[in-house]
């Protein structure tokens, strides 16, 4: 069921979707959203793309393989981990780096971003890799 | 043309992995003069604090001796490997587990803390079971590895039992402190089982009898690795546990009597038993038992020539017997066998190999002016000397020492010196890499055999000294004048020669014997093995059938009788007043979720059913949202959405429902029980939660923090990445693991 009206549809609804699923991952620490969803709302748009264009494509687009994705999340995450257990601190305590902007705003970026990074990437490439293999069969 | 072996060019991997043992050995030998002068290195570093337990590592004259050896053994295993490997796939593992085991047992020597030498311990464990299923395509390769692991671990798990409970009696888990409590330990009750669970972990890893069947076994190793653990090293480690524990819990009769009986009648059965093998590997393994057992009588006593004795013949042991290790390898690389009766003359195409296996098999024999015979006159010096059964020490030192001098002589004499025989590879000399260490070792022994007080002063001396405080001078001699030992080497060699001109007639009638003894140990493990796997096999029909009706059906009722009866049996209080409020949106969404639930169970088709059943979990993820808690609904919705598309892809390829009725109408109501079973306990349990008082103080100190501390506003997002990420981590893990693991099915389902 290679429909061309699903295909076309689908370049641009994944591109948003995903652009959606960063905009989730971004904004969770301070509104509903997270690694977790983002990766779901991902998971989906590549499922979509999956049914459109067939896993084969999927495949060509990630260019390595989701196992891969899946571990190098977990990778992340010890890495965020570490990197607070270097600095003397128990490990996984959240580093913060504070940029100050102006006098009225300021953003924090912490290793519970890389955190929450890796849980995107474990969550996502377990979903890939069930994905593509139940598609492929 | 016959063929040969191929050249041999060593690989760089295995090359470059040498340099590592190299270097160490070089650090401990810069240690020697300090620790022979009876100073100690500690090191101490934090492990596990709140439980007490440091890593603290501590080099003394015992440790430096083991860890020598180790270091030296494992860089000419290291450089051997080089050549013996090369074109094998998994090189780099090979070199990976080489080095990760030299560390694990330099770290199990060095352990000051029991129970960071119990994770060591276990760490060889694993290192060996992973390098004894190396060619883990050998099907034999794999039961052998599994059966080191299991004899081995299950005595691992004897140990940590008996260092918990030493650790108790001691109130702390530091060596350097418990050799203070000895009198306390000894004088306890539990003395009896600590002592059990330690003999059972020290007897499981240096193979003695009844555990010593899975030495043979390893002998699938490649042809290093049985030279550098299951010679001179890991099978040491339980020698060198009892030489450590000796001043803690030795000197009294169950000690010095298990020792003594275990440890003689493993060195006669493992001398028998060399005699009759023709697989050179398993010579060596069998009267490796048999060196064990030696090690592990002298151990027994308490007299300074019996500990000498041990620590000497230690040492003579792993030189000629990694040696005679590497030997052998070269002998099954270069001609294609090494069954002793197919091979002979290699004098002359090997002449190199045949001086190191000739230097290796005189010191095993206990010729004069090689190790061997230092050791042998030492031996008998402290057996005579022992404490409990002193007879029965010396005429079980006197037999497996003739036994050991016939197998010396079976190794060496026929296949070097016999007539030429032909052999599936063409025999020629080995590339250097491979005779270095046997010729090196060889050569030690015939200098140490010559000047042996240098290697009394340096090293046997303070080995001892570091476990057997109030000794009497030792000293290693070439001649000590005529007495009882040299008489006892004498009648040693001339019975060994005997015994080898005897070894056809003797090999048949041991051969026979084996064959009618009823009973033997290694059947007893592959029973238990058995049974086990029956047993599962017997509940894996059982209950795990392949059929998601029943694993639903079992979970469930587990559930509500696990959860349901405890609760009703325990008279809660059941009454609830539900808040109905019938202008409340909440009332439309759960008409909504009845409706789809109805469709879910009278769909014809599986595609209808999992929409609705969709439906169900969009309804109640909007019940989240309207009740407060968008981060839950949110995650809700999307996994139903990806459930909804996942659970599509698997029913497509299913058979279509509702055109065959098979489901008798017993089981359509077993079902329906079931569910509004389990729905109505969990409905009950909720609103019986509500009913409790909430406790705030973890919900107000996430409320107060989440901003001021982790910078977010999103307290749900904030608790999973920062305040309880640990949890995440594992979790994650779990999901990836499950990703693997599913993905494994699917694939597994194509190949077949």
């Amino acid at each position: 069921m290679r429909s061309l009206i699903l295909k076309t549809a689908t370049r641009l609804i994944v591109g948003l979707i995903l652009i959606f699923s960063i905009y989730l991952l971004l904004r969770g620490h301070n509104a509903p959203g997270g690694g977790f969803s983002a990766a779901l709302v991902a998971g989906t748009g590549f499922a979509l793309f999956a049914i459109a264009d067939g896993p084969a494509a999927v495949r060509q687009a990630i260019r390595t393989s989701p196992q891969k994705i899946a571990m190098g999340g977990i990778g992340l995450a010890l890495i965020a981990g570490f990197l607070a257990q270097m600095t003397g601190q128990p490990f996984l305590t959240g580093l913060w780096w504070i940029w100050q902007n102006g006098r009225t705003s300021a953003l924090a970026i912490g290793t519970p971003l890389l955190f929450d990074l890796g849980v995107f990437f474990t969550v996502l490439g377990t979903i890939l890799t069930l994905l593509l293999a139940l598609e492929e069969n | 043309m016959p063929m040969t072996a191929d050249s041999g060019k060593p690989s760089i991997i295995g090359l470059a992995s040498a340099i590592f043992p190299l270097g160490l050995f070089i650090a401990l030998l810069l240690c020697l003069p300090q620790v022979a002068a009876g100073n100690i290195f500690r090191v101490q570093l934090d492990w596990i604090p709140s439980l007490g337990i440091t890593l603290s590592l501590v080099i003394d004259g015992l440790s430096l001796l083991f860890a020598i050896i180790i270091c030296f053994v494992g860089f000419f295993v290291a450089t051997y490997a080089a050549s013996y490997l090369p074109g094998k796939p998994g090189l780099g593992r090979f070199y990976l587990y080489l080095n990760g085991f030299l560390l694990s047992m330099l770290g199990l020597v060095m352990a000051d803390n029991i129970l960071a030498l119990f994770v060591f311990w276990e760490l060889t464990t694993i290192i060996s079971y992973l390098l004894i299923g190396y060619e883990c395509e050998l099907e034999a390769a794999r039961q052998n590895a599994r059966q080191a692991l299991l004899v081995t671990g299950a005595g691992g798990l004897a140990l940590l039992v008996g260092f918990l409970l030493l650790g108790n009696l001691a109130n702390t888990y530091e060596l350097s402190q418990i050799y203070f409590q000895s009198g306390k330990i000894k004088a306890d009750p539990l003395y009896f089982a600590v002592l059990l669970m330690v003999f059972i972990g020290c007897f499981t890893k240096s193979a003695q009898v009844p555990f010593h069947f899975w030495l043979p076994n390893a002998m699938t190793a490649p042809t290093p690795i049985s030279a550098f653990l299951h010679s001179a090293t890991m099978v040491k480690a339980g020698i060198y546990l009892l030489a450590r524990l000796h001043p803690i819990l030795s000197d009294t009769t169950a000690w010095m009597a298990t020792l003594v009986v275990v440890g003689g009648i493993t060195a006669i059965i493992g001398s028998v038993l060399a005699i009759q093998a023709l697989d050179s590997k398993r010579i060596l393994a069998y009267t490796t038992i048999m060196a064990l057992g030696m090690l592990t009588m002298f151990l027994g006593g308490k007299t300074t020539p019996a500990l000498t004795a041990a620590m000497t013949f230690l040492m003579v042991h792993s030189l000629y017997k990694s040696s005679l290790f590497l030997v052998v390898g070269i002998i099954d690389h270069q001609t294609g066998t090494r069954m002793i009766d197919r091979i002979g003359g290699l004098l002359k195409p090997m002449p190199i190999t045949a001086f190191a296996a000739a230097a290796a098999a005189l010191s095993m024999a206990g010729f004069p002016l090689f190790f061997g015979f230092i050791g042998k006159e030492i031996m008998y010096k402290g057996a005579l000397t022992e404490e409990m059964f002193p007879v029965f020490a010396t005429s079980a030192s006197l037999l497996a020492n003739s036994l050991m001098t016939a197998a010396a002589g079976l190794l060496v004499i026929r296949p070097f010196l016999g007539h030429k025989r032909k052999t599936p590879l063409s025999p020629r000399e080995a590339p250097w890499t491979m005779w270095l260490g046997p010729v090196c070792m060889g050569s030690l022994g015939l200098i140490f055999g010559i000047v042996p007080d240098w290697v009394g002063h340096w090293l046997i001396k303070p080995a001892v000294s570091a476990f057997h405080p109030s000794m009497e001078d030792i000293q290693l001699k070439l001649f000590y004048g005529i007495n009882e030992p040299l008489l006892l080497s004498i009648v040693t060699l001339s019975l060994g020669i005997f015994l080898f001109w005897l070894s056809p007639p003797l090999r048949r009638f041991i051969g026979y014997i084996l064959r009618h003894t009823p009973i033997r140990f290694e059947y007893i493990y592959t029973l238990g093995l058995d049974g086990i796997a029956k047993i599962a096999w017997a509940q894996t029909r059982l209950l795990q059938n392949g059929s998601l009706h029943r694993y639903l059906c079992i979970i469930i009722a587990s559930v509500i009788l696990g959860v349901g009866i405890p609760i009703f049996s325990s008279g809660a209080q059941f009454l609830f007043r539900i808040d109905f409020d019938p202008s409340s949106p909440g009332w439309l969404l759960v008409g909504i979720i009845a409706a789809a639930v109805v469709a879910v169970i009278s769909a014809r088709s599986r595609l209808l059913a999992i929409c609705s059943l969709g439906v169900v979990g969009a309804g109640i993820a909007m019940l989240f949202l309207i009740y407060g808690a968008p981060d839950v609904a949110l995650t809700q919705l999307l996994v139903e959405t990806l459930t909804v598309i996942i659970v599509a892809l698997v029913l497509l390829r299913l058979p279509r429902l509702g055109q065959r009725q098979l489901v008798p109408y017993a089981v359509k109501w077993g079902n329906a029980v079931l569910a509004v079973t389990i729905g109505m306990l969990i409905t009950a349990l909720i609103l019986a939660v509500n009913r409790t008082p909430l406790d705030r103080s973890l919900t107000d100190y996430y409320e107060a923090n989440s901003y001021i501390v982790a910078h977010g506003r999103n307290i749900v997002n904030v608790i999973l990445v920062d305040f309880r990420s640990l949890d995440t981590l594992g979790e994650i893990t779990v999901v990836a693991l499950a990703g693997l693991a599913g993905y494994a099915l699917i694939k597994k389902g194509k190949v077949e």
